[in-house]
């Protein structure tokens, strides 16, 4: 017999993860859903008598009924519809403080008829506000097992796994829905069933969960934009609406008010008493955290410390990980020489192509990768302790108003402000958003905010072409030109998420509702297992794209390959042996403008030379992809400086002031400078970007979608500062 | 009068869910039901959006949102 398949399912903010990450011992897989981007986590628990049972966390939610990917995933797995094993038993959640709100789902999913055991979490809150549910009464209610528990101390676990033990040897049959609904609603549920495809009605369905089935098609299947690729006969469903409005009855209200009339009448029975509205201490902690002075400054703060940990706190990880794949560089590449050393011809050609293959292909596109683990793994960290402790939610409803201005709800604040740092963990972030149009709008966007690797292009620009001082001006200029590139891009940022929000991701407003969580100390194995899913899934998932893209760029600016002796003159040769210098970096500018790059970098020239570029600035661009900071190092490349350069290197500066265009006009103007900052603002110049968002969002259409919106502002902007600029008189 | 209109303290009844589709459904599925006790607990600095106690759970709805459930004080 296949091991049996425990799903649990829950509203959010019940400890359901918490839950399932104790009795799985931590060691569950987190991934997506086939052709979904819903994270589930999958693992494994062992009973006492049966053995190994699998475990599947579905995300959180409060109704199966609703509008989200999240909750179809939900309802498939609960169903075993699709692909997915119909589950042996659901563990389900209830919220013992909050019970009215945890019963609505505990109602849905009774109502199909399957095997539960019910965990009625957070006895501890419920001890402390004084109203604690009677778990017997509640069993006998519902007709299945409720086991008291306070998951994040594994109080209640054993009892748990023992009831799940007994309801998987068939000892508690399936209870069915506790409540009843009325006689003309169960007809139209059963009608309405007929709507469904084929494939979503497994034949020989019972008849309650037929009815069951039926409801969620009236409730959810209306216009629903997440849903669209169903097949539905919505005429049918329509015509059941229309009969049944024209009796005067609204299906709606008939169905969530017959659940609720249900909870309603129970409720106060469970608690032996009316429930208070109030909450004591919760509300005083948000007298404080939601006041106007008092929560702004605590707000400012905490995303203060974010921001740091992701600019700053990261960087010694991330120079520690340059490092050591430096030191592994330095390691190997001794090895390749010297075998090379003692080849000639083709094989030490041959020798020496892999070793640089190795060194900087391989062990480089590795780097690359790891590189933006730090800075995830600290997000992550931050993220999964302030939505444990409540505060997330919060800050959400603090920036809300904020983020209007740009169509977004204020759960877009953390991975916007995220994105300043890198959009690659800040893209991830955008997973605690529960709905899918907005998350996906703050993707789109996010690539414009202005991220940490941009700061060194503009460095080097405004260096090396700004005056420090204009007379008249009393500002300094070179801060002001970077501060003024980062207004730049928050407004583009901002104005792109409305022009988006308003054309490509048009919709009906949908109420932005938000539950604000009770404060609570954060789970620390809860947050260990958010920080090690969101680091392996894009170490899994993204890695892989990064890596390859990284050796592919390698390989467009290396090669064809072409020994020095080739490139540089007889005389050059003669000189450069009498002095003793470096023949390999002489030749190395050569060599780069007659690589595959450089001549794609005389390819794009005509394209890029309104903006004002020439060929070298477009190998810098293309170098670029790798991470906008390379165009640094490709620029000390192209000028025969070193790969090594910083952006603060004066000889770098010197070249670009003297570099001439055939005219004899200088290539490098304020210009110029203004004219590329423009461009490394506003292009998709990352691949990490888009092997992130392409693992986001389950497929290339939309990183495609970007990446044109993006190139094609960025152009345009350029080219009619450039333009523009000359035109008026400047240069 | 309407949800929004309640002053931070107050508690009332909600009479009737308005709005159409999915915002309508979602209000109802979250327990805002005719007869329900609602406290209008605060609101966030900038004056949006307003949070509510609602059968023991604390949710932040716009304004714009709240004007379209009625409620009787």
């Amino acid at each position: 017999m296949d091991r049996p398949t425990v799903v649990f399912v829950g509203n959010p903010n019940t400890g359901k993860s918490t839950l399932f990450n104790h009795l799985t011992n931590a060691n569950a897989q987190v991934s997506n859903y086939p052709g979904t981007t819903v994270g589930h986590a999958v693992g494994e628990l062992s009973l006492p008598h049966l053995g190994p049972v699998r475990c599947v966390d579905v995300p959180g939610t409060y109704s199966l009924a609703a509008r989200s990917a999240d909750e179809r995933v939900a309802l498939e797995a609960v169903l075993g519809l699709g692909d997915r094993p119909l589950p042996d038993v659901l563990v389900v959640l209830l919220d013992a403080p909050r019970l009215a709100r945890s019963l609505y789902l505990a109602l849905q999913l009774l109502e199909l008829q399957v095997p539960i055991v019910f965990a009625l979490n957070m006895m501890d809150e419920a001890e402390a506000a004084g109203q604690v549910p009677d778990a017997d009464v509640l069993a006998d209610e519902l007709g299945a097992p409720v086991v008291p528990m306070v998951a994040r101390r594994g109080l209640g676990a054993d009892a748990l796994l023992q009831a799940l033990e007994q309801t998987l040897r068939g000892e508690h049959p399936a209870p069915g829905p506790p409540h009843r609904f009325s006689e003309p609603l169960r007809q139209d549920a059963e009608a309405a069933l007929a709507a469904l495809p084929a494939e979503m009605r497994p034949p020989g369905l019972p008849g309650a969960r037929a009815v069951a089935l039926g409801l969620w098609v009236l409730l959810s299947l209306d216009d629903d934009d997440a849903l669209a690729d169903l097949e539905l006969d919505r005429s049918l469903l329509a015509t059941i609406r229309e009969q049944a409005r024209s009796s005067g009855r609204d299906l709606v209200s008939e169905i969530v008010g017959q659940r609720y009339a249900w909870i309603d009448a129970h409720v106060s029975a469970l608690y032996g008493g009316p429930l208070r509205l109030q909450h004591a201490v919760q509300d005083r902690i948000d007298r404080v955290v939601l006041h106007p002075i008092s929560g702004g400054l605590l707000f400012a703060l905490v995303m203060f410390v974010v921001f740091q940990a992701l600019f700053t706190w990261s960087a010694p990880l991330v120079d520690g990980i340059d490092a050591s794949f430096g030191w592994l560089a330095g390691l190997v590449a001794p090895g390749f020489e010297a075998v090379a050393g003692s080849l000639a011809g083709p094989p030490r050609t041959l020798v020496e192509t892999l070793g640089d293959l190795v060194v900087e292909g391989l062990i480089g596109g590795v780097g690359a990768v790891l590189v933006f683990i730090p800075q995830i793994a600290l997000l992550f960290l931050f993220i999964a302790l302030l939505e444990g402790s409540g505060y997330l939610a919060r800050a959400a409803y603090l920036m809300d108003r904020v983020l209007r201005l740009a169509g977004l709800p204020g759960q877009a604040f953390v991975p916007l402000l995220s994105g300043y740092a890198c959009a690659v963990p800040a893209i991830l972030a955008t997973r605690t958003m529960p709905r899918w149009r907005d998350r996906l709008l703050t993707m789109m966007v996010l690539p414009l905010t202005s991220c940490s690797a941009r700061l060194p292009v503009y460095t080097l620009l405004v260096a090396a072409l700004f005056p420090p001082k204009i007379e008249g001006f009393p500002l300094p200029v070179q801060a002001t030109a970077l501060f003024a590139m980062y207004v730049f891009s928050t407004v583009v940022t901002v104005l792109a998420a409305v022009v988006l929000g308003g054309t490509v991701l048009a919709e009906r407003p949908v109420p932005a509702m938000l539950e604000l969580p009770p404060y609570r100390v954060p789970h620390l194995p809860t947050v260990l297992r958010s920080v090690r899913g969101a680091v392996s899934t894009f170490v899994r998932e993204a890695g892989q794209v990064i890596l390859f893209a990284t050796v592919a760029l390698w390989a467009l600016l290396s090669f064809p390959r072409h020994a020095p002796e080739d490139l540089l003159a007889p005389e050059v040769i003669a000189e450069a042996v009498a002095s003793g210098a470096d023949l390999e970096a002489l030749a190395r500018p050569l060599a780069l403008e007659r690589s595959a790059g450089g001549y794609l970098g005389h390819l794009i020239e005509p394209v890029i030379a309104p903006l004002g570029y020439d060929w070298k600035i477009g190998v810098g661009l293309i170098g670029s992809f790798a991470a906008r900071e390379v165009f640094v190092s490709t620029m000390g490349l192209v000028y025969g400086i070193s790969e090594e350069v910083g952006s603060d290197d004066l000889s770098l500066h010197e070249k670009l002031r003297a570099e001439r265009r055939a005219d004899g006009s200088p290539t490098y103007t304020p210009l110029t400078g203004i004219s590329i900052m423009v461009f490394f603002a506003l292009a998709m110049q990352c691949l990490s970007t888009l092997a992130v968002l392409r693992r986001e969002t389950a497929g290339w259409r939309w990183p495609a979608f970007i990446t044109v919106y993006m190139f094609a502002l960025a152009w345009c902007l350029s080219f009619l500062i450039y333009q523009g600029g000359r035109a008026l008189g400047f240069e | 009068m309407t949800l929004d209109q309640l002053a931070p303290g107050q508690t009332a009844i909600i009479r009737e869910v308005g709005g159409t589709g999915v915002f309508r459904r979602r209000l109802l599925e979250l327990g805002l039901l005719p007869g329900t006790r609602v406290l209008r607990t605060g609101q966030a600095p900038l004056g949006d959006p307003l949070s509510f106690r609602v059968r023991g759970t604390l949710l932040s709805i716009r304004s714009a949102d709240a004007s379209l459930v009625e409620v009787i004080a």
